[in-house]
């Protein structure tokens, strides 16, 4: 048990050191750092005296680690654009897109699983598979022309909610959060929406093919043997076999909203890290990008260590060793 | 006949499939009386495990049970909604699997699945449920400290003792036991047959037992029923069907089989040739004409009916 | 009969021709990807209008409504104008070359990668296998967009400014195809292993057929059907993840705009009321998208229904 956790925690570091490995070969190779602080008219001298003040002359692998150092500090550097702290621009900016993927996630969440659940329970009925039906054009339809039509339909035709921006914020101690006014609560919907019928649509499938393959399984038949009601076949014996991997996959998709947020901030204009990030690749800002790679990228590996760990917890038979999980 | 307990008239159950409907079992008829033990025999494929089905009205889709009628008792159960069949199943019938591995929910205690069986059945609080539950676990010889023990925690034999406990948890008049030994380790097969067998006969419970094992039916069972290709060939009393078989597959099954008792059990073993027909290429005529060493140009031509209630064979017309 | 002749009839006569038939939904699905094929391939025969022939535009035609004579030229319109007066649907049909070149490309880049990855690590096994394997584990844990933004972003990074726009087009199409070579690995691989221990293999090493022939005269053929199913739900993919990117900006240049810069401009006419510039551009890669994804899920159903 402690070997798995520990062998886990390995893992993740490995995979932040890469992470880190490729950010700082950007943050060095990418578009000549020089020339972007100093533009193209400076003399030697300065560059030179700019070269050794950012240590360009050292061996890579202390360039490296002074990279790994500053980064632990929490100093990304400055954008190439307005000059600006990278770390300052995402800390303005991280508290807009968290609540935003909050708030998809939710919704994915709940929707997914309830939906799954009565597609599968109802597999032969006419809504489920109209349900059924209709979740491959949500998972055909880009994320971007979702929130595109959503605008159309619900800020231009009806005037019902605002198509851009988060509202009125309210300052909370450095975190701005939009839900605790109104028009904040109202700027939420549509990109939550946007952001979760994605991710909803691929829980709600993949809820309704766990779900199938549990009801397959000997035990249900058994359970139904012994005379259960249909009620405790369903959601006392099969639902929570069938959450398990069902959680392990939403957890997963989370780090996918923080990344899809991206497209919705856009469409949207929310003023989070993903629209920060898109404009980075346009401008080809490369702190901005390599800061970004970085907090997703670390973003991600605690999320995968937390749901594996979580895992763990739920199983009894991964919890006592017996089963190990497969080789993925 | 008050001493009948199941009765099962001209049952045929159907897969409808492209390429022409698949028959799985085939006009079988037969009774099961109170108190008594009796084997079902046949090779894998031969309808044994979907009579079994039939009866819980467990068939898998898009399976159905085309005509023939199931009665328990006086009542018929082959048509029953789903809510009425609920309190057929596990109240009256109960149901043990082959695979007591996969029988048990991983994720529920054996204590959960004993409680949640009993009070579905029967009028008892949940206080009372887990006394009875902990007193079902003693019957089958598990230390009732495992009570809040997860399946995984057992071994295989532990396991169908478990299996057996939940089946026998609402008191069923009926067992159905589908090769309840096959996965276990052969030594403790015998010890969970005699179990299986002492509990029932306390209870005055018929069983039917699934099996391809005609040492298992000649130990365990009153009267044996031999099937082949989803058709009835020969019922009877276990010891004269065994010591006297008539139908010509029952002979070949029985001559096949090794037997310790005789000391032949290196000596070469009888083989019927050839293999049972799959389901979507029946012969016509008689299925195991094919591989009979006595076939009658009729058996060719037309399915040989059951006569006098014992065996399906031209040969005694 | 002929060879041909009796070819077709087993065709016919198979299951998967007969799953065909019986699926009006794929049916559907498979007119609609050939047509949209066809009006890629000859949008210069098809398209009423040059969309890139600057000349021919004339800005008194902006924003013409669909089937409405324009109120100063006169000139109709089947699918309307945009604010340059350029004709929408001629616009679509080569936009639509573009969305199916770079999707098409893409997949064959990531197809190729794939294969040749996963063969190599399932018939070598050891540190290759492993090396080959990690990578892809730590890749998929990001998401594919993520990293054709980011690839697409280094890319632009590394040329000079004036060669960005000029190579748009093969930068998006490295950075899509990158970014979806894991399933066609892992399923390569997974056959691969399977199959190299298997006695023809075995065989066929014996008369000293060297790795690579073996890899691709023997285990290649093998994995097809299920590369070709994860093809076409790759397309499926790549087809959004261009109009995606080039959506935000990131992906086709103004001079090239495929069926997501399309959108994008629709976009910003929203508000005034002009939502054909909108509308049609969007029907189409919502047409294009689930066709391809609904003839992805028939085949995966029919070829393989194992690979769920």
């Amino acid at each position: 048990m402690l070997l798995i956790i520990l062998r886990r925690l390995g893992q993740s570091f490995f995979v932040l050191f890469l992470v880190a490995l490729i950010s700082f070969m950007m943050f060095r190779y990418v578009g000549n750092p020089v020339d972007n602080l100093l533009g193209q008219e400076a003399t030697v001298e300065q560059r030179e005296a700019l070269i050794e003040a950012l240590g360009l002359n050292d061996p890579l692998f202390i360039q490296y680690f002074d990279f790994v150092t500053r980064v632990l500090q929490f100093d990304f550097g400055n954008s190439y654009r307005g000059a600006l702290p990278v770390a300052d621009m995402i800390l303005e900016r991280l508290p807009a897109t968290l609540e935003l993927a909050l708030v998809s996630a939710f919704f994915a969440m709940f929707f997914g699983v309830v939906m799954g659940v009565f597609t599968a329970i109802n597999r032969r009925g006419i809504t489920g598979n109209f349900i059924l039906s209709s979740s491959l054009i949500g998972v055909s339809l880009p994320t971007f022309l979702i929130g595109v039509l959503l605008i159309w339909v619900f800020s231009v035709e009806l005037k019902w909610l605002p198509s851009f921006g988060r509202g009125e914020v309210v300052e909370l101690g450095g975190w701005t959060t939009g839900f605790l006014t109104v028009s904040g609560l109202k700027s939420l919907i549509l990109p939550g929406i946007t952001l979760g019928l994605y991710q909803m649509t691929l829980i709600m499938r993949l809820t309704r093919a766990e779900m199938l393959e549990v009801l397959r399984q000997d035990y249900i038949k058994f359970a139904r043997a012994r005379g259960l009601s249909e009620r405790a076949v369903y959601f006392g014996h099969a639902l929570r076999n069938t959450l398990i991997p069902v959680i392990t996959v939403a957890g997963l998709q989370l780090g996918s909203i923080v990344a899809f947020a991206i497209i919705t901030e856009t469409v949207f204009q929310w003023p989070g890290v993903g629209l920060m990030f898109i404009n980075a690749v346009f401008f080809v800002d490369i702190p901005v990008m390599s800061a970004y790679l970085l907090l997703v990228g670390t973003l991600f590996v605690m999320i995968n260590l937390i749901v594996d760990l979580l895992y763990l917890a739920i199983d009894p038979r991964i919890r006592d060793g017996q089963l190990k999980r497969q080789e993925r | 006949m008050t001493d009948i307990l199941l009765s099962v008239r001209n049952l045929r159950v159907v897969f409808p499939h492209r390429h022409g409907d698949l028959v799985p079992i085939d006009d079988i008829s037969f009774n099961v009386k109170k108190g008594e033990i009796i084997g079902f025999v046949g090779e894998s494929g031969a309808g044994k495990s979907m009579t079994g089905a039939a009866i819980m009205g467990l068939i898998d889709d898009p399976g159905i049970i085309e005509s023939g009628e199931i009665w328990l008792g006086d009542v018929r159960i082959d048509q029953l909604d789903a809510k009425r069949l609920i309190k057929i199943r596990g109240k009256r019938i109960g149901m043990i699997f082959q695979d007591p591995l996969t029988s048990l929910n991983p994720l529920k205690t054996i204590g959960d699945q004993l409680v949640e069986t009993i009070l579905a059945h029967l009028p008892v609080n949940a206080d009372q449920a887990k006394r009875k539950a902990l007193i079902g676990l003693e019957e089958v010889g598990i230390d009732s400290g495992r009570f809040n023990a997860f399946p995984h925690e057992f071994s295989g034999g532990m396991r169908q003792r478990v299996v057996i406990a939940l089946a026998l948890a609402a008191e069923p008049e009926l067992i159905i036991a589908d090769e309840p030994t096959t996965a276990l380790d052969v030594s403790v097969q015998a010890q969970v047959l005699e179990l299986l067998k002492k509990l029932c006969r306390e209870r005055n419970a018929s069983v039917m037992l699934i099996t391809h094992d005609m040492g298992v039916i000649a130990e365990t069972t009153d009267r044996v029923a031999v099937l082949y290709a989803g058709r009835l060939a020969e019922i009877g009393n276990t010891a004269s069907l065994l010591s006297s078989p008539r139908h010509p597959y029952t002979r070949g099954l029985i001559a096949s089989t090794p037997s310790v008792e005789h000391g032949d059990i290196s000596t070469h073993l009888y083989q019927i040739e050839g293999s049972m027909p799959r389901l979507d290429a029946l012969p016509t005529g008689c299925s195991f004409h094919p591989r009979c060493q006595d076939a009658l140009p009729r058996c060719r031509l037309r399915q040989p009916e059951v006569i006098n209630e014992s065996v399906a064979c031209f040969l005694y017309e | 009969m002929s060879k041909g002749n009796s070819l077709m009839n087993r065709f016919y006569k198979s299951d998967f021709f007969y799953d065909f038939r019986k699926s009006p939904v794929t049916i559907v699905s498979f007119v609609v990807v050939l047509a949209l094929i066809l009006l890629a391939v000859f949008a210069d025969l098809i398209a009423p209008t040059d969309p890139f022939d600057a000349k021919s535009l004339n800005l008194f035609n902006g924003f013409t409504p669909p089937m409405e004579p324009n109120a100063f030229t006169g000139e109709t319109f089947t699918l309307g104008t945009d604010d340059q007066g350029r004709d929408l649907l001629s616009a679509i049909i080569f936009g639509l070359r573009v969305s199916l070149f770079v999707g098409l490309t893409a997949v064959i880049l990531a197809m190729v990668l794939g294969v040749s990855l996963g063969l190599l690590a399932g018939y070598r096994g050891g540190w290759v296998d492993s090396v080959i394997m990690r990578a892809a584990d730590i890749q998929v844990t990001f998401p594919s967009i993520l990293i054709a933004m980011l690839i697409f972003g280094i890319a632009r990074g590394l040329l000079p400014p004036d060669l960005r726009d000029e190579l748009a087009i093969t930068v998006l199409i490295i950075a899509i195809g990158l970014s979806e070579w894991v399933p066609f690995a892992r399923t390569v691989r997974g056959t691969t292993m399977v199959e190299k221990e298997k006695e023809y293999v075995k065989a066929a090493r014996l008369i000293g057929l060297s790795g690579r022939q073996i890899m691709l005269r023997h285990i290649l053929p093998n994995v097809l059907s299920p590369v070709l199913v994860i093809a076409t739900i790759t397309l499926a993919l790549a087809i959004i993840a261009e109009a995606t990117l080039s959506f935000l900006g990131v992906g086709a240049p103004p001079t090239e705009p495929s069926l997501g810069t399309l959108i994008r401009i629709g976009q910003d006419f929203l508000f005034s009321g002009e939502w054909w510039i909108l509308l049609f551009p969007a029907a189409t890669l919502l047409a294009l998208a689930l066709s391809v994804n609904l003839l992805g899920d028939w085949l995966r159903d029919t070829l393989n229904p194992r690979l769920k």
